[in-house]
């Protein structure tokens, strides 16, 4: 939702990062304001995984130029924990399986630190089974799910709603949500949104990092945006998605050159 | 021949100084066969020098640190209460056989201990008592099928073979409980020669725990032989647990001999010893046999762990899975050498290995050589092996959860052991293992 006088959340000016040497991110701006809920869409390569890691503090990735700024404080100065205890949360494209540790561990483990650094009380492991079976609920898991190792075996599906129950655990201020629709079927589609639909609110922000329009049906952005070469090239409302849904990607492209050639022509 | 060679076999010569007189408390009954043995095994210790990085198959495996200790057979036994040893009891297991510095301890030994009773009751018991209802089928296997010949440490071990862990289980019986072998080391300066033969007859099922513990910190030798046969279409289950002192050296051979349809799977913890190496040997010498075994070893400071695996397909059908897995720390150096054999005629062979490797200091060091070699043309077989830290995508998953950086090291090295410790068919040893393993990879410096 777009609220008056919403505080800003996240503030991303002249963002450059590479990978590998390589770089990616070109000069991004992107701001979140409290309640808001933005799609970040655009083409394979255009930059918006790496986007999201960049704001999560994936190690591999470094910022070079700009800044961010998250409730006001330099966010690419923090340690990838530190921002999660401030409240960032990445769900992961591609969640890891982490054999040997069991799932229910594990969720109380991050919710005690959490918990810990928020200044509120740790549950002790009856206490975390009643609330994660709640949460599961949300979500339409299997109880299951609490005693596997984390994530191992399980279907894309299946590990994507795990992020969103610890999504759910968590309850982050920022949360960035990295192609959670990639390998779902309609009905996880609808389960796994109506989750998230469910843990938003005028305080916390959801970014969706997504490819296709279809999950913007369920979770309806305020903002879409469009990456391209490492840069956010048009931003508009939901009406945006439904355009590049029919028309494709060509004609921002062609609209971002056309918009960036006289500046070049200048500066050359 | 080197001044070198020449001292290592008076090594092996000074460790077999003790063998003509056996412990009055191995109650060794005087069989000709197992006379025969004893010296045919004496023999060999006499021809046999002691291995050096110069043998191939001891290429990455300095003993000389053994060479360097003299160890003495048992002189005074330690007499043990209940007590003593309480906290190495496994709930699960009501049949327990305990040896101390290599004697068998009736006293400590428990349920079904020495239940010879009748021809269809599984026997748990030492070579004594055994002998008395079972001396053909202990003179059919024990000693045949871990070859000496060319082994000095099975020789060795046979020279001393007076007393052994004898289970039998008897045709079509399933025991419901596992069986732990117990041996305890009590004094410094030892050498112990741990013995046992497991016996599976035709469709029997058992669960067969090896366990080597210490009572003091000192440095001792352990040079265990084990034996384990498997009648047609039986189930073995077989845990090792290697949690001796850090001064420890323990050097052991197990050799597995699956009959058809047999099915045998082992899970192998390496903890303690300052040195230690176990050669495990299973044949498939039949068609249609399983093998599955795990493997981890757990290793800091300046401890080395070898662990020599060679799984011999020699007919059709045949299944095997390997797990094997090493987390060194310190200055530790862990090796694995595994094998894995398809001969001519074991057609439809499948067989997949894996060697995984986790180094957590600069200085921890790592020799891995998975091997296949294979004669026959229809086989599915694969192997491979890593040897690196942890995955820095893993780290950040859980990093990004809240985690500091230490504390998801920490966890992600606990679960890289308890991917093999969750394969122990005993919760309670699983359980106990886990925490060890937990205390091992959280008290350590990031």
């Amino acid at each position: 939702m777009i609220l008056q006088h919403s505080p800003t959340l996240l503030e991303v000016r002249g963002l450059h990062a590479t990978v590998g040497g390589t770089e990616i991110l070109k000069g991004l701006d992107f701001t979140v304001r409290r309640g808001e809920v933005h799609a970040i869409m655009g083409p394979n390569g255009s930059g918006k995984s790496t986007f999201a890691k960049v704001l999560a503090g994936h190690t591999s990735y470094q910022a070079t130029a700009g800044e961010v700024l998250y409730e006001g404080r330099n966010l690419l100065e923090m340690a990838p924990e530190a921002r999660a205890r401030a409240g960032i949360f990445l769900a992961f494209q591609y969640p890891i399986e982490i054999p040997g540790v069991g799932n229910s561990q594990f969720l109380r483990l991050a919710y005690n630190t959490v918990q810990a650094e928020r200044g509120k009380d740790e549950l002790d492991p009856l206490e975390f089974d009643d609330l994660v079976r709640e949460k599961m609920k949300l979500l339409e898991m299997s109880p299951e799910f609490l005693g596997r190792s984390v994530n191992e075996g399980f279907s894309g599906g299946e590990k994507k709603r795990n992020e969103i129950l610890q999504m759910a655990l968590l309850e982050p201020t920022l949360a960035i949500l990295d192609e959670t629709d990639s390998g779902l079927d309609i009905d996880a589609l609808r389960v796994v949104s109506n989750g998230v639909n469910h843990l938003t609110s005028k305080d916390n922000a959801v970014v969706l990092v997504t490819h296709y329009q279809r999950l913007l049906n369920y979770i309806v952005p305020d903002y879409v945006h469009v990456m391209e070469g490492g840069r956010i090239v048009k931003t508009g409302g939901k009406e945006l998605a439904l355009e590049l849904e029919e028309r494709g990607y060509d004609w921002i492209e062609a609209e971002a050159k056309a918009a960036r050639a006289p500046a070049e022509g200048v500066s050359t | 021949m080197s001044t070198d060679v020449v001292a290592a076999r008076g090594y092996l010569a000074d460790l077999l100084a003790g063998q003509a007189q056996p412990p009055a408390s191995a109650a060794s009954p005087t069989l000709a066969w197992l006379k025969a043995l004893r010296a045919d095994a004496t023999e060999r210790v006499g021809v046999l020098r002691m291995p050096t990085p110069h043998d191939e198959a001891w290429r990455f495996t300095d003993i000389s640190a053994l060479t360097r200790k003299a160890f003495h057979p048992l002189r005074t036994p330690t007499s043990l209460q209940a007590g003593d040893i309480e906290r190495f009891h496994i709930d699960e297991a009501t049949m327990r056989l305990v040896f101390v510095d290599g004697v068998h301890a009736p006293h400590l030994s428990s349920g079904g201990v020495d239940g010879v009773t009748d021809g269809e009751a599984i026997v748990v018991g030492n070579l004594a008592t055994a002998t008395a209802t079972h001396g053909s089928t202990l003179q059919a296997h024990l000693g045949r099928h871990a070859a000496f010949h060319d082994q000095p440490f099975v020789a060795l071990n046979t020279a001393f073979l007076h007393d052994a862990a004898v289970v039998i289980v008897p045709r079509d019986t399933g025991v419901a409980t596992p069986v732990h072998l117990l041996f305890i080391a009590t004094q410094p300066e030892l050498a112990a020669y741990p013995r046992a033969l497991l016996v599976a007859e035709p469709g029997s099922a058992v669960t067969l725990i090896e366990d080597y513990v210490a009572l003091h910190e000192g440095a001792y030798f352990t040079n265990s032989v084990v034996e384990l046969v498997l009648g047609a279409s039986a189930t073995v289950e077989h845990v090792r647990v290697q949690r001796e002192s850090g001064q420890a050296f323990h050097i052991a051979s197990c050799v597995v001999s699956l009959a058809h349809a047999s099915r045998y799977h082992s899970v192998s913890v390496a903890l303690g010893a300052r040195i230690s190496r176990v050669e495990l040997e299973v044949r498939q010498a039949a068609a249609a046999a399983e093998c599955s075994l795990d493997g981890l070893a757990l290793i800091g400071e300046r401890q080395l762990a070898d662990t020599h695996t060679l799984i011999d397909h020699a007919k059709p059908h045949g299944v095997s899975r390997q797990l094997h897995k090493t987390i060194v720390d310190g200055a530790a150096h862990a090796v694995f050498s595994g094998k894995v054999m398809v001969r001519t005629g074991a057609q439809r062979t499948d067989s997949a290995q894996s060697s995984r490797n986790l180094l957590l200091s600069a200085k921890a060091l790592v020799d891995t050589l998975p091997q296949l070699e294979i004669f026959a043309d229809d086989v599915k077989c694969t192997h491979g092996a890593t040897v690196g830290q942890l995955d820095s995508d893993e780290v950040f998953y859980l990093r990004s959860r809240g985690l500091s950086e230490a504390a998801a090291k920490k966890l992600l090295t606990y679960a890289f052991g308890a991917e093999v410790i969750d394969r122990i068919p005993v919760a309670s040893l699983r359980r106990r293992l886990e925490q060890t393993v937990l205390e091992r990879t959280t008290t350590r410096q990031p």
